[in-house]
């Protein structure tokens, strides 16, 4: 062997060994619950089949909040995770705080604009570049009846709410909790926006609390708003304050309430507990049209290292698959963004879930979830949220609730 | 060697007057600039008046967090210290088995204010506690539903507080009492004065100083109270339990408002401020009789 030869051998050795580099993944999220955990156990499998190696950064508490706090801190040390559990316009505001890696390459070979219904697709792109991958739909506008209550009072699900206030009114007559509720702001908050589409309809709901229109949110709607809202206070019982939300699940699934209205990660609860859809408990939309998601996805930091990237870019890919969003949806009880994945195994809940996405994709009345972090940044989706839970929880007027609303966007800016 | 004899001291404490001057007063400093920035998400450092301040003044839920502030932080201080006084007094009469009991009053200081918020949480809830029992026992209409009520909320801290740190005052005011030399109150018993008289006129006086200390720490625990809200109330019902340190949690963690979070903690800053200050200023003048 000649010293040209050993040269040249070496070479391509070296040629060869950054596309040999294994992908790795520090991925932050905060799904720790156990299905939850489950969820990121298959995408982890996934990863490590394909070569990867996988750095687990799980961080409990607030829903977010803490893993939140923990990003900002390894942001600001420079030393940002690979992939973050990130959703709604969070993701922008990171985009233009820090910047976001492209991942257009991963999506453009997948052709994920073909397969993500366009409003969804629109909150993973900044600046017309793909910069997160979406994981799951949930469906906020639920509303969970007790099967058995329901029949004996002779109660259909309401499909308006007037027909709720009857039904609650009915109930309530015969000595039984009409709505089961939480008192933390967030499901205050769940409530609200569920009213909102519900009786100013898909564009009232795009005005008010993703436009911050200042005429929509003094119009008589909205004090229309704040009086159902009184009015289902009534529908609560005494003990509700600070109520976790499985709780209120828990007391539809006991009997003890007939009515909750929340996302559909309550059908987990009832499942859990080996309930079934049409048989124990029925699902349906809140009262009105349309369909208000909260979309979990995954947002990737720009970071150097070819090891890094190659992770990325496997991540992404991954996560967007039709077989990991498949499995994932089934633990989580959301539906896959992708509109493309059988639905077979699923429950009928998040069969009709998946039909009135499609369905209302097409027809505009897709709205993001405001409680959920989708329409909003923080600071003016808290605002909106103090001034919702004041006067839920106190005899604040409509007009007053209307009119510290207004003042409460505008001074969040 | 002489010159490090002279220095020793001065290096050995060096470092950790580097490290407070850079992670207390550097800090509070970064604070007070991002108050005058408009920081989102991250840290900005471009200046931009005070927004952040009219913001915080104009915001409904701040002045619920000051209000709350002041009726929390009244009632805990005085209530506190009316109890130790009481019990230190009660303790003090030479009775048996004082150190038992001084230990189980001394135990609930033991728990942190998660454990004792979270127990009071259920001791208050309507459906579970204290209205639920009596109820139970066959008085129908007893109602102690404070702490769903959010006129009443408030007051429903201040009761956990002050079962934790009443002791922790009477611990303090236990130690005052033993102080107090002796010759003079058996001169005033020689004297035929009342015990309720040696008390008020001249142990009470006596201990002025420990008032002052207790009342120092207790309001600083008043202004930063944040765990026991937090597992008592989080903050409800609405945000009606809400104080200063759970507003600037609220702000910086959960809404991305840096620049507002800042802000409040530069007001929450200002007002222990006004405490601390004239008590440095009455412990640190050099004293004319000395």
């Amino acid at each position: 062997m000649n010293l040209k030869s050993v040269l040249a051998a070496s070479t391509a050795v070296m040629m060869a060994a950054p596309a040999m580099a294994n992908p790795t993944a520090e991925v932050m999220h905060w799904w720790t619950s156990g299905g939850e955990a489950r969820s990121v156990a298959v995408l982890q499998e996934q990863f490590a089949a394909e070569g990867g190696t996988w750095t687990d950064m799980p961080v409990a508490g607030g829903g977010g909040d803490a893993a939140m706090t923990a990003l900002r801190a390894r942001v600001l040390s420079g030393n940002a995770p690979t992939a973050v559990q990130l959703k709604g316009p969070a993701i922008q505001e990171w985009f233009e705080e820090t910047g976001l890696a492209d991942i257009g390459a991963v999506a453009e070979e997948n052709g994920w604009d073909a397969v993500l219904p366009e409003q969804i697709a629109a909150h993973m792109k900044c600046e017309d570049q793909w910069c997160a991958a979406p994981v799951n739909v949930h469906r906020i506008n639920w509303i969970w009846g007790n099967k058995q209550i329901l029949d004996e009072h002779g109660i259909e699900m309401p499909t308006t709410w007037d027909e709720f206030n009857a039904a609650a009114e009915k109930l309530q007559a015969a000595g039984v909790t009409p709505l089961a509720h939480g008192g933390q702001n967030w499901q205050d908050a769940t409530i609200f926006e569920t009213v909102v589409l519900g009786l100013g309809g898909p564009e009232f709901y795009q005005q008010a609390l993703v436009d911050l229109d200042t005429e929509a949110l003094t119009s008589d709607t909205m004090r229309q708003v704040f009086d159902q809202m009184r009015t289902i206070r009534g529908y609560v019982d005494d003990n509700f304050s600070g109520r976790d939300w499985n709780l209120a699940t828990a007391m539809v699934m006991n009997d003890e309430a007939a009515f909750q209205i929340m996302g559909d990660w309550a059908k987990g609860e009832f499942l859990a507990a080996g309930k079934e859809p049409g048989v124990d408990f029925v699902c349906a939309p809140t009262p009105g049209e349309g369909f208000l998601y909260n979309v979990d996805s995954f947002a990737f930091f720009e970071l150097d290292g070819e090891d890094k990237q190659q992770g990325q870019a496997l991540l992404a890919s991954l996560i967007m698959g039709p077989e990991f969003q498949h499995t994932f949806n089934l633990n989580k009880g959301s539906i896959p963004a992708r509109t493309d994945v059988s639905l077979d195994d699923f429950d009928d809940c998040a069969k009709q879930s998946n039909a009135d996405m499609t369905a209302d994709a097409a027809s505009g009345s897709l709205l993001p979830s405001y409680a959920h972090g989708m329409a909003l940044r923080g600071a003016p989706a808290g605002a909106i949220t103090d001034v919702v839970t004041a006067h839920f929880n106190s005899d604040m007027s409509s007009d007053d609730a209307v009119q510290q609303l207004a003042d409460a966007v505008a001074n969040s800016m | 060697m002489e010159w490090l004899e002279r220095n020793v001291p001065k290096v050995v404490l060096a470092p950790s007057f580097v490290a407070i001057l850079v992670f207390v007063y550097g800090f509070i400093a970064w604070t007070a600039w991002i108050s005058f920035t408009r920081s989102r998400l991250m840290p900005r450092y471009e200046l931009d008046g005070i927004t952040q301040y009219e913001r915080l003044f104009a915001a409904p839920r701040w002045d619920v967090a000051m209000n709350n502030l002041f009726i929390f932080g009244g009632l805990f201080i005085v209530i506190s210290m009316v109890i130790g006084l009481a019990l230190a007094i009660f303790l003090d009469q030479k009775i048996r088995a004082e150190g038992v009991l001084r230990t189980i009053y001394l135990y609930p200081m033991a728990l942190s204010l998660i454990v004792t918020g979270t127990a009071w949480k259920w001791i208050l809830n309507p459906g579970l506690g204290i209205q639920a029992a009596v109820r139970g026992w066959g008085w129908e209409s007893f109602t102690f539903d404070w702490l769903i009520r959010p006129d009443m909320a408030i007051y429903t801290i201040v009761l956990a507080a002050v079962w934790q740190a009443s002791r922790f005052v009477m611990a303090l005011f236990l130690a005052g009492l033993r102080s107090v030399d002796t010759e003079i109150i058996r001169a005033a018993q020689v004297d035929g004065i009342p015990t309720h008289r040696i008390y008020s006129a001249i142990i009470i006086p006596t201990m002025a100083p420990i008032f002052l200390s207790a009342f120092i720490v207790l309001a600083h625990l008043a202004i930063k109270a944040f765990d026991l809200v937090i597992a008592l109330t989080g903050g409800g019902p609405g945000y009606a339990t809400d104080l200063p340190a759970t507003y600037m949690y609220a702000m910086a963690f959960s809404r991305g408002d840096l620049g507002q979070a800042a802000s409040s903690a530069m007001i929450m800053m200002m007002v222990i401020f006004a405490i601390v200050v004239p008590y440095l200023y009455s412990e640190l003048r050099p004293r004319r009789d000395q």
